[in-house]
């Protein structure tokens, strides 16, 4: 079984962003980068995979600038056997459409059974470059996976709908998966692991080697959103500031008597 | 301009959020159409043209069926936008519809911006970004509770029925619902929220007393419960419960979008975060900046004396 697992470094969300100066995405100076957390869910999901049917090779992709080498080796510390490094620098300036095209275009040659990835990215939450793939590859799509059995070359998941619901979905290969949080515990990769890791296979694709798509949604510009007026900021103390949130419960609601 | 609102049917009800879309289109000033994989039996209350397709022939989960029902409605209708909920429906459906047409996506959208541009938040809604599609017909997805519907829906709509045969390479097996909670938080008048910020599940306890002492329930946010420190039925969330106490206290939640979905219209919100920046501020009526472990505590102990 051939399985490919999408990641995407992001900045660490704990972060204070800054726009970049053509004003249309994020600062990336001064930022902690780490794998995007529904794509953890993804790689735990394919070594488990791999476990379950013994013969199996799982290949990570990742598209961006160097640093993203250290999200795939993360990947492949967890349990892939090969990267794919598609270095392109202006990753960050692609819409859903174009990043989907260059991973369907790496993919499309090596028929890939089962693709992972996370649902969406803690960055853009787009949500779609996952079902684009899937799409552009004639496989079947499911999003949203929280629950994931492989049997009799079959794929049964449950997805999370609103409310904490759930649908049960059976799907053949070759098939496309996003994955939600809550699907598994991701491991962490040990040391050992992280060693051997290192010596894995990693393949850099330069992206002007892959047929581009043009841009089919513009970013205008990119700003911190304002705040509600009149919201009240308290600082200081403990003390003084639980006395200064009593009075202002008893003044602006009734839940206290 | 023209769009085509994409109303949204489960196991025998029709969704709320499809007045959203209907709230949405009002705000654009734009002519509608609307379609729905559902049933004759509920039908949206809404003035104009409804293309209806019989879930129980077309199946409730099966995108790829659903995604050649819409492309017939665009082909006929030539709408300027396509229009879907940002939900497991949504986001799972748009993509398909989007990529068959050639057409740009903007996702999660949460304002109409200046000169057909869409705003939608990025880095977990500590940013906005304003997109705009270049092409003549855009697929949008609208943020759960972002375009509120003013006023009760009315009308009846004009049919058109849509029939299909097509197979789908997906079975949906059907549904499975959510465990029982184990309290109803929609009942309670306040509600204590802990978030990943309150570092470890022994923290819990601290939230838990406040709320007590406030006279309300806990609760906890998606992370909370996916660590297991919390049980799922306390989850407040686009995934979890849709709440509106009278005062909602977030303890060391940063402000994601689909926290925010479940719990802004509570009546007064007081969120306490190191994190003077963190986008719950945008909710917030008190932004309390402080350490919860020293200030949760201090609180309790004031609430109590």
């Amino acid at each position: 079984m051939k399985i490919l697992v999408c990641v995407k470094q992001v900045p660490d969300m704990e972060s204070k962003f800054a726009v970049n100066s053509a004003g249309t995405w994020i600062d990336s100076a001064d930022l902690a980068w780490r794998m995007n957390e529904y794509d953890e869910y993804a790689v735990e999901q394919a070594v488990r995979l791999k476990e379950q049917v013994g013969e199996a090779d799982i290949t990570v992709l990742s598209i961006g600038p160097d640093r993203v080498v250290e999200t795939i080796k993360k990947a492949l510390a967890m349990g892939g056997d090969r990267g794919i490094h598609v270095k392109d620098e202006l990753s960050h300036d692609k819409d859903p459409f174009q990043i989907a095209t260059l991973i369907a275009g790496v993919a499309r040659e090596q028929n890939f059974d089962v693709l992972f990835f996370g649902m969406q990215s803690q960055d853009r939450g787009s949500a779609q470059v996952g079902v684009l793939v899937g799409e552009m590859l004639k496989m079947a799509v499911v999003t949203t996976v929280v629950e994931f059995g492989f049997e009799d070359g079959r794929i049964t998941v449950k997805r999370e709908l609103e409310g904490g619901n759930r649908a049960k979905v059976r799907l053949g290969l070759p098939a496309a998966v996003t994955c939600q949080l809550g699907l598994n515990t991701p491991r962490y990769p040990t040391l050992p692991n992280i060693m051997k890791a290192k010596k894995k296979e990693l393949t850099v694709v330069e992206v002007a080697t892959l047929a581009p798509a043009e841009a089919l949604v513009r970013t205008r510009n990119m700003y911190p959103p304002s705040k509600k007026g009149g919201g009240l900021v308290l600082e200081g103390d403990a003390a003084e500031l639980a006395d200064k949130l009593v009075r202002i419960l008893k003044e602006k609601t009734t839940v206290l008597k | 301009m023209k769009v085509l609102l994409i109303a949204e049917y489960r196991d025998g009800t029709l969704m709320g959020s499809t007045y959203e879309l209907l709230a949405f289109a009002d705000k654009l000033g734009a002519e509608t159409v609307m379609f729905l994989a559902g049933s004759e039996q509920v039908q949206p209350a809404y003035d104009g043209t409804l293309y209806l397709a019989e879930a129980t022939d077309c199946g409730e989960y099966n995108p790829e069926g659903h995604r050649e029902l819409i492309l017939s409605v665009v082909e006929k209708e030539k709408p300027d936008l396509v229009v879907f909920s940002h939900s497991s429906y949504g986001w799972d459906l748009a993509p398909r519809v989007a990529l068959a047409l050639r057409a740009p996506q903007i996702s999660e959208v949460v304002e109409i911006g200046e000169e057909g541009d869409y705003v939608v938040p990025a880095c977990n809604a500590k940013l906005r970004r304003r997109l705009a599609g270049e092409a003549p017909v855009t697929v949008l997805t609208l943020q759960a509770g972002a375009f509120n519907p003013q006023g009760a829906p009315s009308g009846t709509p004009h049919l058109e029925k849509l029939t299909t045969t097509t197979s789908a390479s997906l079975e949906f097996l059907g549904y499975e619902e959510a465990e029982k909670a184990e309290v109803d938080l929609a009942k309670a008048e306040v509600i204590v929220s802990a978030g990943r910020g309150i570092g470890k599940p022994e923290n819990m306890a601290l939230v838990a007393a406040l709320a007590e002492a406030l006279g309300g329930e806990y609760a906890a946010s998606r992370p909370v419960v996916d660590a297991g420190w919390a049980d799922h039925s306390r989850q407040v969330g686009t995934t979890g419960q849709t709440v509106a106490p009278k005062l909602y206290v977030a303890c060391g939640i940063s402000g994601a979008i689909q926290h925010l979905a479940g719990m802004k219209k509570s009546g007064f919100i007081v969120a306490i975060n190191t994190d003077k920046d963190a986008p719950i501020g945008e909710v917030a009526d008190v932004l309390v900046v402080a350490d919860l472990k020293q200030f949760v505590p201090a609180l309790t102990a004031k609430l109590k004396g």
